[in-house]
């Protein structure tokens, strides 16, 4: 009973690495650029939404709802994650990509460095949490069994990264921006030569998958506590779970996140210290069978764009 | 009033001139024919009128307006299609998206899905297929299509008929002759001199760079093309 438990817990787990790696696989899918400064861009969100709940007294306007503050926080958030992606984009990916694919790679991390230390000085070293912020539903849960439960924010988690993929598979495969999101992905020199402006559609994805990591970070901060370095777990987790699922598969995100949480979540069963190793070994195995063909879809992907 | 007038352009790659002071220009409704060898710069010289290429001299009017700095994309609002050499289409995209795209970005007018397909009736049954699974003929109509989907006023055609069937190249023919009849303004790249002659109102053959031989199409022979396109009567002259 205690397996299957870890399994489900594994598997409620894996739907917070799939949010945390939306922005990151979006990112990748579109403009094949590896956003290093992915983690600490979601740490940043935490963080603005502490100053934000500061500033702002919301959970004490609120009164018995100031639970609610940190969701309706997201409303200033998000947006202002959006505006720092579009301007990342402009700024400093633009202006990489220019140079090569392995220069956006060292300019994301020099960004991750300067936005981790930023971080330090402006809020300390301290641990924050927001968990705090929305009260009972921080560790509130649904009993299964007698020996099975559920944590609502959890299953809120994972059905914000359900809803989130569902909603971005959508906007890419049945709307007009995701068809053009899609063409300039494909043929970024050629959809100049049907109206696209490719810069443009780069900011907007840029936008988009900044805000997500901008979501991520806010639920990692309502489900655990964090600090100005917490990014860089984030991002590795976040890589671990793009790989493990299919690089540019938005479906295969929240499979490989639920891969990852219940290897995870096995090995600590195993072992006390196993819950890293488990993952981290999963992750290298796949990734090896995935380089030498044994799971087809990373090798179908590169020989496609091999034989384009 | 002429709807292009290009004015001794020179457009390079890298240190090599591609084009070199090129000045032509084009009434609205005729269709010009680009000849001329492998290396003339006819590709480079379509690519820096559609704004996909940078020229280093000289300027490019398109209806009275100057358009040379202005970028491709914008100047597919103003008019300018290019289908590329080699087709270029969003191979992962059914053949309804590759043009659906490009009708949302374009300029507004006759040009839609409906008249895209009674233009290419052949591309009717293969909507929902991947553009990268289409047979050449077929991707040919479809990068045709998609550039029609923008509306054009000047259409530049950059090899269609390259890699293709006899019969797949009749096709794609037979459906450019509506469209000039149409009244659109086209400039095709063309290696088939018979086919370019067949179609085309104006010739103009490409020589290392430069224009070396202009005019309607009726007037010129096929010998003093051929001398042009081999540069055989600059050889004749004193070194």
């Amino acid at each position: 009973m205690n397996f299957i438990n870890q399994v489900i817990q594994g598997a409620m787990l894996g739907g917070f690495y799939a949010l945390s790696a939306c922005g990151l696989s979006f990112l990748f899918g579109v403009m094949r650029i590896i956003n290093l400064a992915h983690g600490s861009l979601a740490i940043l969100a935490a963080f603005l939404m502490v100053s934000l709940l500061n500033a702002s007294n919301l959970s004490n306007i609120l009164g018995d709802y100031g639970y609610l503050a940190p969701f309706i926080g997201l409303l200033v958030i998000l947006p202002v994650m959006a505006l720092i992606g579009w301007a990342l984009q402009y700024l400093v990916l633009d202006r990489s990509l220019r140079a090569g694919p392995l220069i956006p790679v060292l300019s994301t991390f020099g960004v991750s460095i300067i936005l981790d230390n930023g971080m330090f000085e402006a809020y300390g070293a301290n641990s924050q949490s927001l968990g705090p912020a929305i009260g009972d539903l921080a560790y509130n849960s649904w009993s299964l069994t007698d020996t099975l439960t559920i944590g609502q924010l959890d299953a809120l988690i994972f059905a914000t990264a359900v809803i989130v993929l569902c909603g971005m598979q959508w906007l890419l495969a049945k709307t007009a921006i995701g068809r053009t999101i899609r063409a300039t992905a494909e043929e970024p020199g050629v959809v100049e030569l049907i109206g696209i402006n490719p810069r443009l559609v780069f900011a907007v994805c840029a936008a988009i998958a900044v805000a997500l990591t901008g979501l991520a970070g806010v639920a990692l901060a309502m489900r655990t506590s964090f600090d100005p370095y917490a990014g860089g777990p984030l991002l590795i987790f976040a890589f671990e779970t793009v790989v493990i699922g299919g690089i540019g598969s938005l479906w295969g995100t929240l499979i490989g996140g639920i891969v990852l949480g219940v290897a995870q979540n096995i090995g600590a069963e195993i072992s006390p210290g196993g819950f890293l190793i488990a993952g981290h070994l999963t992750f290298l195995v796949i990734l090896i069978f995935r380089t030498f063909g044994v799971l087809p879809k990373l090798s179908a992907l590169t020989s496609r764009r091999a034989a384009a | 009033m002429s709807i292009l007038s290009v004015e001794t352009l020179e457009s390079r790659h890298g240190l090599l001139v591609a084009v070199r002071g090129v000045s032509l220009s084009l009434n609205e409704g005729e269709t010009l024919a680009l000849v001329g060898a492998n290396g003339a710069g006819k590709t480079t010289l379509l690519r820096s009128i559609a704004g996909a290429h940078k020229p280093v001299r000289g300027r490019i009017m398109f209806d009275g307006q100057d358009v040379t700095a202005m970028p491709a994309h914008r100047r597919v609002g103003l008019g300018i299609a290019l289908v590329p050499e080699g087709r270029r289409l969003f191979a992962g995209m059914t053949v309804e998206e590759n043009l659906r795209v490009a009708g949302a970005h374009g300029r507004k007018g006759v040009w839609n899905l409906d008249a895209v397909l009674a233009a290419f009736p052949q591309l009717k049954p293969k909507l929902k297929a991947r553009a990268g699974d289409l047979s050449g003929g077929q991707q040919q109509a479809t990068a045709i299509g998609r550039a029609l989907m923008t509306n054009p006023r000047l259409l530049l055609l950059d090899e269609v008929s390259l890699g293709l069937s006899p019969l797949a190249v009749d096709q794609v023919y037979d459906s450019l002759r509506g469209l000039m009849s149409g009244g659109t303004t086209i400039i095709l790249v063309e290696q088939d001199l018979a086919r370019a002659l067949s179609v085309a109102t104006r010739i103009a053959c490409m020589l290392e760079g430069a224009v070396v031989l202009e005019g309607a199409a009726a007037r010129l022979s096929r010998d003093d093309i051929t001398q042009a396109y081999f540069g055989l009567n600059r050889a004749a002259e004193p070194a």
